[in-house]
């Protein structure tokens, strides 16, 4: 059964159709990735997923429930969290207030403080940032802040995580860690939605891969399939790609 | 929260400290002059519209400039009901209205763009004047009212007791989760929203919050002017003081608005009686330049020298 | 069954309102078009505009009082004073604001309290030289028969003059070199000032032609009403509806929200004088509601 599921997803900024029909799903456990060339429409995607925007036409269902007309803060509390392409950390609160504010807040059963703080604890350790709690997130590297909004979104205890480039502006010592926490994600049980332009990233631990131009679902299946298929590479061409470093 | 935030040695003294000025405060009016008293009301009505501005705005970032339409609504409020019931009452009432009133204005306007909630508030006090003068006029006829007067000394308390509870609520907002999530609207009112903060709601109960406690302040100040008619209760100059004052003081902590407030309410007398045709004027150019060149008021001020003389740096991180 | 007189009586007595509507919503069209370029483009919410448009007022009524200069003619006196005055302070104060706000939400936080406390000096300077109360002259106060309806000459001019410098500026911002400038500026700066607009220029310019708007107004509202340092606020407040009426951003949208606002306002003025502001603000109440975005917003 898919945890995540989108049929006809139609969305129009004025007369453009940014994101027009698409059809798509995420089971659970896998890791699916969605790419395409700069414009394709993921982000929206993610953003109509989230609810940061609505949609025009279509459904969106979560564990076979509606939230496409939900808030965001519904969605986050019925275990959709994500991260943000730019980077959206909270620059003046300590590390360990902002990934508190995730499970103080994000959960749908509501923690205690002492919970909460433990709950928090444990994301900071898990992405591997508990030795900065106490420092204002602006001061961190933008690899750690990534790892901080991830952590902050881990705490809001999801079991659907949406990734938006994570490996962005990330050296490539960088990119096997956060790789490495995507898989260990999956291993807690998260299913994994993430936008990526890395090929190689995406390749290497995607399940399934859903492949987005000028907002129309073009090409699905598995990493190989994908790759060799000859639309994807005709859409790629002429596009700056990263093949991995 | 758990206990041992309160048992901390730092707590102890700071929690002694606030004790002994409440016991100063309270029995102030037994041995100081009648005008010190007077002017203490003043001060303690700026210091509550001040602080309750800056719980709701200054961590948020949407600035509110309704005050003197919610303060006027507690004025109002007394000369409506001044007769009728016992003041401390009619304070508890005027806090109410303002309360559903702010409700209302948030429910409208923090769906939407911090802009509209701008505007918005900033028309509030001349529509409420508007609205207020013509139901005077056309429904119940007069054009003023009296209110029963009170002596300072109770008013005096009155404040005091006020001011108290607004300090323990706007402390225990602070230090809550709740502290934590307007703060994280002020900075990113998106990534909150994602991180399962209901915005609206928190916004707009806040903002009623602080709004509560203008109008109390309204309703108690308001035994101080035995004649009431909607221009002297809807006064633009009162929702531009606390701005002021909180902007010079420093929105960061609640002690920046306590400072703020206490220094403009003096320097207002001051100026009341010197210049009088100049105060405003004064006040006007003072808020520019800290626009300019005050962005984190005078705590922020300090602040900055203070890490600039203790060296604090991170390291790599 | 209503007779042909009492039929000719209603059709004057709408006309009465729709040309009322007109005459204020003239001035409003064009307040309102002078802050939706304050705000619009130069991206400051200037709550002081009303002082702006009391500045005209005042320098009109003085002009006229003391060296019998024409109303009229004042336009070209005032528009371009309090223009001066609203260009300098952008030079100055609002640039460097803009230099020193880390964000541009920070910008327009930090602008619209500046503005705030110009609201303040400017209402105490107009106090100081000219006293705080009530003035007022009679120009051109005769009436014109309009199809039954009758109005006084200057208030018919005023709606004139509003009309034309409603048309003179928008051909100025259609035609001209500057007024392309303005409306890249007001689409993308950045892309602008990559094209070569000398943005803080434009952005000034801006700024000093919202001001002059206000003091088109200013002197317009003089020739009809009585004047008083502290008329400003409501002016303000109405400009801002018009605003979100028109829709933030559009300058168009402020012109026709301004003439529309000024139609409702007739209406109530007729039903029930007094309640103008509080139907004013029920439309805000409802845009808030149903369509924030207003009439032509984006």
């Amino acid at each position: 059964m898919p945890i995540l599921e989108g049929k006809g997803v139609t969305k129009y900024f004025g007369g453009l159709a940014a994101i027009s029909n698409v059809d798509f799903h995420v089971d659970q456990g896998e890791i699916v990735g969605l790419i395409g060339p700069n414009g394709a429409g993921k982000t929206t995607l993610f953003n109509l997923i989230s609810a940061a925007l609505a949609l025009n036409s279509g459904v969106i269902r979560f564990k076979g429930e509606k939230i496409s007309g939900l808030k965001p803060y519904q969605i986050c509390r019925t275990g959709v969290a994500r991260t943000f392409q730019s980077v959206k950390v909270f620059p003046n609160m300590p590390v360990f207030g902002n990934v508190s504010l995730g499970s103080l807040f994000g959960t749908s059963t509501g923690m205690s403080s002492a919970d909460a703080a433990r709950k928090a604890m444990e994301s900071l350790d898990f992405v591997g940032l508990s030795a900065v709690r106490a420092i204002p997130a602006k001061d961190l590297t933008l690899a750690n802040q990534k790892r901080l909004e991830v952590a902050r979104a881990l705490a809001t205890k999801p079991e659907l995580l949406l990734l938006d480039e994570l490996i962005a502006g990330l050296n490539p010592a960088e990119t096997a860690q956060a790789m490495d926490l995507v898989t260990r994600i999956r291993d807690k049980g998260i299913s994994i939605f993430m936008i990526e332009h890395v090929m190689k990233a995406i390749m290497s631990i995607c399940d399934r891969i859903i492949v987005l131009h000028h907002g129309e679902k073009i090409a699905e299946g598995t990493p190989q399939k994908i790759t060799s298929s000859k639309k994807v590479v005709e859409v790629y061409l002429g596009e700056s790609v990263d093949a991995g470093s | 929260m758990d206990i041992s935030r309160f048992t901390s040695k730092r707590s102890v003294l700071s929690g002694s400290a606030i004790l002994i000025i409440f016991f100063l405060l309270a029995t102030f009016p037994l041995y100081s002059p009648g005008y010190t008293v007077v002017l203490l009301i003043s001060i303690f009505m700026y210091i509550i519209i001040t602080v309750s501005w800056t719980m709701f705005s200054g961590p948020t970032g949407y600035i509110s400039l309704a005050p003197a339409a919610f303060f006027g609504v507690g004025v109002y409020t007394s000369a409506l009901l001044g007769f009728v019931l016992p003041l401390p009452a009619v304070i508890g009432i005027g806090g109410l209205v303002s309360f559903c009133l702010a409700l209302l204005v948030g429910a409208l306007t923090l769906r939407l763009r911090g802009i509209y909630f701008v505007m918005f508030t900033f028309g509030l006090v001349e529509l409420l004047l508007h609205f207020i003068l013509w139901w005077e006029v056309n429904i119940t006829g007069t054009t003023g009212r009296v209110v029963p007067t009170v002596d300072n000394t109770t008013v005096y308390y009155l404040m005091v007791i006020i001011f108290a509870i607004l300090m323990l609520t706007a402390y225990f907002i602070k230090h809550s989760k709740f502290g934590l999530a307007l703060q994280s609207i002020g900075e990113y009112e998106e990534a909150a929203a994602h991180t399962g903060v209901n915005v609206t709601a928190l916004k707009t109960v806040t903002f009623a919050i602080s709004a509560f406690f203008m109008g109390a302040a309204g309703a108690t100040m308001a035994t101080r002017w035995t004649y009431i008619d909607p221009r002297i209760a809807f006064n633009p100059l009162l929702s531009f003081m606390p701005v002021l004052m909180a902007i010079f003081g420093g929105m960061g902590q609640l002690y920046g608005p306590i400072i703020g407030a206490a220094i403009f309410t003096y320097l207002e007398e001051f100026l009341i009686t010197r210049f009088p045709y100049y105060y405003m004027l004064i006040f006007g150019i003072i808020m520019v330049v800290a626009i300019l060149y005050m962005p984190d008021g005078l705590v922020g001020l300090l602040q900055k020298l203070w890490k600039r003389i203790s060296g604090t740096k991170y390291a790599d991180t | 069954m209503i007779g042909k007189a009492q039929e000719a009586i209603i059709m004057v007595e709408i006309l009465d309102i729709v040309i009322a509507g007109l005459l204020m919503g003239g001035i409003y069209a064009l307040i309102a078009v002078g802050l939706s370029l304050q705000f619009g483009v130069a991206h400051v919410l200037n709550i002081a505009h009303g002082e702006f448009i009391m500045l005209g007022a005042f320098v009109t009524w003085w002009l006229y009082t003391q060296l019998g200069i024409d109303p009229l003619v004042s336009l070209a006196i005032c528009g371009p004073i309090v223009f001066i005055i609203g260009f300098v302070l952008y030079r100055t104060l609002f640039t460097r604001l803009r230099t020193s706000s880390p964000s541009p939400a920070a910008f327009e936080g930090n602008s619209m309290l500046a503005c705030f406390g110009l609201l303040f000096i400017i209402q105490n300077v107009a106090i100081l030289i000219w006293g705080a109360d009530i003035k007022g002259y009679s120009y051109l106060a005769v009436p014109v028969n309009l199809g039954g309806a009758v109005f006084a000459a200057n208030r018919l001019l005023t709606l004139g003059f509003a009309i034309i410098i409603g048309v003179v500026f928008y051909l100025f911002l259609a035609r001209t070199r500057l007024g392309k400038a303005i409306r890249a500026a007001a689409q993308d700066p950045a892309a602008a000032g990559l094209m070569g607009v000398n943005i803080n220029q434009v952005l000034a310019l801006c700024f000093g032609f919202g001001a002059l708007m206000a003091g088109f107004g200013g002197t317009l509202i003089s020739i009809s009403y009585k004047i008083q340092p502290t008329m400003g606020l409501e002016y303000t407040v109405i400009a801002l509806i018009v605003i979100v009426l028109g829709g933030l951003g559009s300058i168009p949208g402020s012109f026709l929200g301004g003439l529309l606002l000024g139609l409702v306002g007739s209406i109530v003025t007729y039903i029930e004088p007094g309640l103008s502001l509080v139907a004013y603000y029920v439309i805000f109440m409802l845009l808030l509601l149903v369509r924030p975005t207003g009439i032509l917003g984006k």
